[in-house]
Formats: C-alpha cells, sequence, structure tokens
C-alpha cells in the first residue's frame, strides 16, 4: 500500500515503474463489460439524468419564487442544509430509501444501483440550481421588468422573455456547479452497487490495487474538469451576448465541496 | 412510520443507546480531524495570503493551483494519495486541508483588500509599520471576512472527513460506511445527523468568536 522510500528501489524508479503499469492498466481496460468506456458511460448516464430531472424542478421553481420574491428563507435555508449534509450522507441516506421503494412500488425491481446513485445525485443538484435560478431572477434591475410590464405584456412574458434571458449567467452558473457537484459525487454509487467510474476506485481499494485507484482517480477527476469545461463552453449558446461573462463571482459563495 | 421494537425498526434507539462510548469516540475524533486540518488550512493560507498581497502578482498562480485542488472530487484526491501515503491520518488531512486553502486565502486577501484605506493612511500617518499595520489594523478588520471564510470552510470540512471513512479514517463517517455495509439504517442516518450536528455546531461556534472578536461591530450590527 504505502511507498516505502527507502526500499531497495529509489523513488525515481519506483515512479517510472508506477507509470509504465499505470499507462499498461489504460491500455488494457479500455473495453468490454467493466472497461473504463463503459464505466465512464454509467457516470454519464446517472450523472445526466439526475442533472436533468433536478433541472427541469428547479429551474421554474426557482424562476417563480423569484418572479414573485417570496421564499428567500426558503433559499437560505436550503444553502445552509445544502452545505451542512455531507453528500456522502446523502448517498447512504439514499439506499434505505429506494430499498423501501422497491419493496412497496410493484414495477420497481431493484432499490440497488441505478435508483439510489440517482436519488442521492438528484437531491444535491437541487439547491445550487433553485438558489441561483432565485437569485438570477430576483435579482433583475426592476426597471427593466417595470418597463417590460409598461409594454404592456403578461406576467408569464416578462418570466420567459425579460427575466430568465436576463438571469441566464447566473442560472448557467447553477446548473454548472450542480453538474460539477453531481460528476464529482457519482463515484459514490460504487458503495450502493451502481457501477460508474467509483467502481476503479472503490474496488481499488478493496483489494489494494494502488494502479488501479489512481487510474480511476484519474478518471474520475478528468472528467470533472471536462464538466466544467463544457458548461463554460456551453454560455455561448445560452446566454445571450451581452450578458456573458458576469456570473464568474457569484462562484465561491455557492460552490459546494463533495 | 412504523414504530415497531424489533430489526426492521426504522431508527433503533436502543442501539444508539448501547453504544454511546463508540458514537463519543468518533464524534471526537470527527472533531480532531477537522480541527487539525481547519488549523493547517488557516496557518498556510495566511502565509499564501500575505505572500499575494505583497506580491500582487504572486496572486493568481496561488488562487489557481488552489483552484486545481478544490475542483478535483474529494474522492478522487484521496485516492490518488493512497499509493503515497496510504490510508493514514496523514492521506485524510492533505486532502481536507487543500479544500479549505482556496476559500481562506480569496476570503482573507478580500477582507484585507476592502480596509477602508482612509483607516490605512491614518495608521501609516500615526507611525505605524508594515508588521503592526497588518497585525493590528488590518487583520482585525479582516476579521469579519476571514471569519465567514472560515465558517464556509469549517461546515464543507465536517462534511468531508465522512467521506474519509473510505481510507479508514471518517469520524462519524464511520457510521455511514459501516451501516451501509451491514444495510443498517440507524447507523446511516446517525452518522449523517451527527455530521450535521457537528457542522451547524462549529458554524455557532464561529460566529461566537466572531461576535468576541469584533466587539467594535456589536453596537452597529446583528450578529449574523
Amino acid at each position: 500500500m504505502g511507498a516505502d522510500p527507502l526500499g531497495a528501489q529509489s523513488i525515481g524508479s519506483r515512479l517510472m515503474e508506477f507509470l509504465g503499469d499505470l499507462a499498461k492498466w489504460f491500455v488494457e481496460n479500455w473495453d468490454g463489460s467493466g472497461g473504463y468506456l463503459q464505466r465512464t458511460w454509467e457516470h454519464l448516464q446517472v450523472s445526466g439524468a439526475s442533472l436533468i430531472a433536478a433541472a427541469v424542478i428547479a429551474v421554474p421553481l426557482g424562476a417563480w419564487f423569484g418572479h414573485t420574491g417570496r421564499g428567500g428563507f426558503v433559499v437560505v435555508s436550503l444553502v445552509n442544509v445544502g452545505r451542512a449534509l455531507p453528500s456522502f450522507g446523502i448517498v447512504a441516506l439514499a439506499l434505505p430509501l429506494t430499498i423501501w421503494l422497491a419493496k412497496t412500488v410493484p414495477f420497481i425491481s431493484s432499490g440497488l444501483g441505478f435508483l439510489p446513485t440517482f436519488a442521492a445525485l438528484f437531491a444535491l443538484a437541487l439547491p445550487p440550481i433553485f438558489t441561483n435560478t432565485y437569485a438570477g431572477v430576483q435579482g433583475v434591475d426592476p426597471e427593466i421588468v417595470e418597463a417590460a410590464r409598461g409594454m404592456g405584456i403578461t406576467e408569464t412574458q416578462v418570466l420567459r422573455e425579460v427575466e430568465i434571458p436576463m438571469a441566464s449567467p447566473v442560472i448557467l452558473t447553477g446548473l454548472r456547479l450542480s453538474a460539477v457537484a453531481v460528476v464529482a459525487t457519482a463515484p459514490l454509487g460504487a458503495l450502493v452497487a451502481y457501477g460508474g467510474l467509483g467502481r476503479f476506485i472503490i474496488d481499488g481499494f478493496a483489494i489494494q490495487d494502488d494502479v488501479q485507484i489512481v487510474a480511476g482517480a484519474l478518471l474520475v477527476a478528468l472528467l470533472s474538469v471536462l464538466t466544467e469545461v463544457a458548461f463554460t463552453w456551453s454560455e455561448r449558446w445560452f446566454v445571450p451576448s451581452p450578458l456573458r461573462r458576469t456570473a464568474e463571482s457569484k462562484d465561491l459563495v455557492l460552490r459546494p465541496v463533495v | 412510520m412504523i414504530l415497531a421494537q424489533t430489526n426492521d425498526a426504522f431508527f433503533r434507539w436502543d442501539w444508539v443507546f448501547s453504544h454511546l462510548d463508540d458514537i463519543w469516540a468518533k464524534v471526537l475524533e470527527h472533531l480532531v480531524l477537522t480541527g487539525i486540518a481547519l488549523g493547517f488550512g488557516l496557518a498556510i493560507s495566511l502565509v499564501l495570503a500575505i505572500i499575494g498581497l505583497r506580491f500582487p502578482k504572486a496572486y493568481p498562480p496561488i488562487t489557481w493551483v488552489t483552484g486545481i485542488f478544490y475542483t478535483i472530487p474529494s474522492l478522487a484526491l484521496f485516492a490518488f494519495l493512497v499509493p503515497i501515503t496510504g490510508f493514514s491520518v496523514l492521506s485524510a488531512e492533505i486532502g481536507l486541508v487543500s479544500y479549505t486553502l482556496l476559500i481562506l486565502i480569496r476570503n482573507i486577501v478580500a477582507g484585507i483588500d476592502g480596509v477602508d484605506p482612509a483607516v490605512r493612511e491614518a495608521a501609516i500617518g500615526m507611525g505605524y509599520g508594515r508588521r503592526r499595520l497588518f497585525l493590528e489594523i488590518e487583520l482585525p478588520l479582516a476579521m469579519p471576512v476571514i471569519i465567514a471564510g472560515l465558517r464556509i470552510a469549517a461546515v464543507t470540512t465536517v462534511g468531508l472527513v465522512t467521506i474519509t471513512a473510505l481510507i479508514g479514517q471518517g469520524g462519524v463517517g464511520f457510521f455511514i460506511l459501516s451501516g451501509l455495509n451491514r444495510f443498517f439504517n440507524t447507523e446511516i442516518i446517525l452518522g449523517t445527523g451527527l455530521s450535521v450536528i457537528i457542522a451547524v455546531v462549529l458554524d455557532s461556534a464561529l460566529v461566537i468568536l466572531q461576535w468576541a472578536l469584533t466587539p467594535w461591530a456589536r453596537s452597529r450590527s446583528a450578529v449574523v
């Protein structure tokens, strides 16, 4: 397990050997069942599904609360609870819930694997999307909203055509924070018998295989960084051009570490 | 909720009461792991923040590097450390400390940058040297912002400590992992609940600390 720096071999040659094993691992384990292509796909499936489900619920809710200006206390408590609840605990708590669901609901065949992972990631993704959407919509300049109303458009139109586009950089930041948190937490799904890239780390811990552990960690880290980059890039498609690059400063305040 | 007294009870208080010693030991371990991480994190952040303030060119690389640490998923970071430092407290602490750095450095620098230039001028006019200016004027005035950062770092760290159960540490995270392995709800709920309680208590303690450290702010604004 731990390297012994005073061993017969020098640290340099041990490192070279390790890197060689690592390269070999990446060549040998890419395809087939349990290969890292399949694991990456599983990882993306559960992450994508939970993020989309969370966005479908949290964006309209956040926009509506932000539009009416009500429910500020909900936002504050969501932020606080979201920060204090450990992601590991959320994943673990999802398990008894989904096992109970599988027992009660006839068409759910298994309470293990995808379902608890999905439920946990969904719960994890909700707060950043909801709070950012709320803050974004609520923070739209009231004069702009008044001007829109003065032009005689309906409240729904105000929300859809003025407030949401104006708030889009902040909403997208919320989606990005959630997406990165989800991709970074999905490895814990391996603990509730899901696949995904976490399998390599968790199984590597169990069989004390350092090469597999580091390979899994590299893949998880890479996927997180790529998610971050992809969402930063997507700004150019979703945000009207004069509003781009204004949401950066919000990052540190709301971002969960997982 | 079902109030059965047998094994399928949703939460078994009898288990909790018969394991109070274990629970207390894990809570203490959790506090120690968190405390060490915050202590070292704060010390390192102070040094790096001072470097960043003295040499503004060094600040972007500092935030860049600590930002990378912040982006790496915790499980991956612990996994990178395991081949080097094994299933040890050291692995846990290296990971935990690295997650506090970005938050603390940014808040220390923001706090000190936010000190009213007029106050700084007045102190310099009164003959304060750079060191006294920093220790007696800038640092105390920046305290609310620094403690705001410390609160985020503390709550985050308490949560991350639970994950170190996977590398043999974990504090109350031990119960979460054990509950998962044994399908025992009581342990899962207990571990998660205790983690939340520890986070809230620590956060409140820091609020009180801020109140104690900034007597001048009491009359003007309520404690947030």
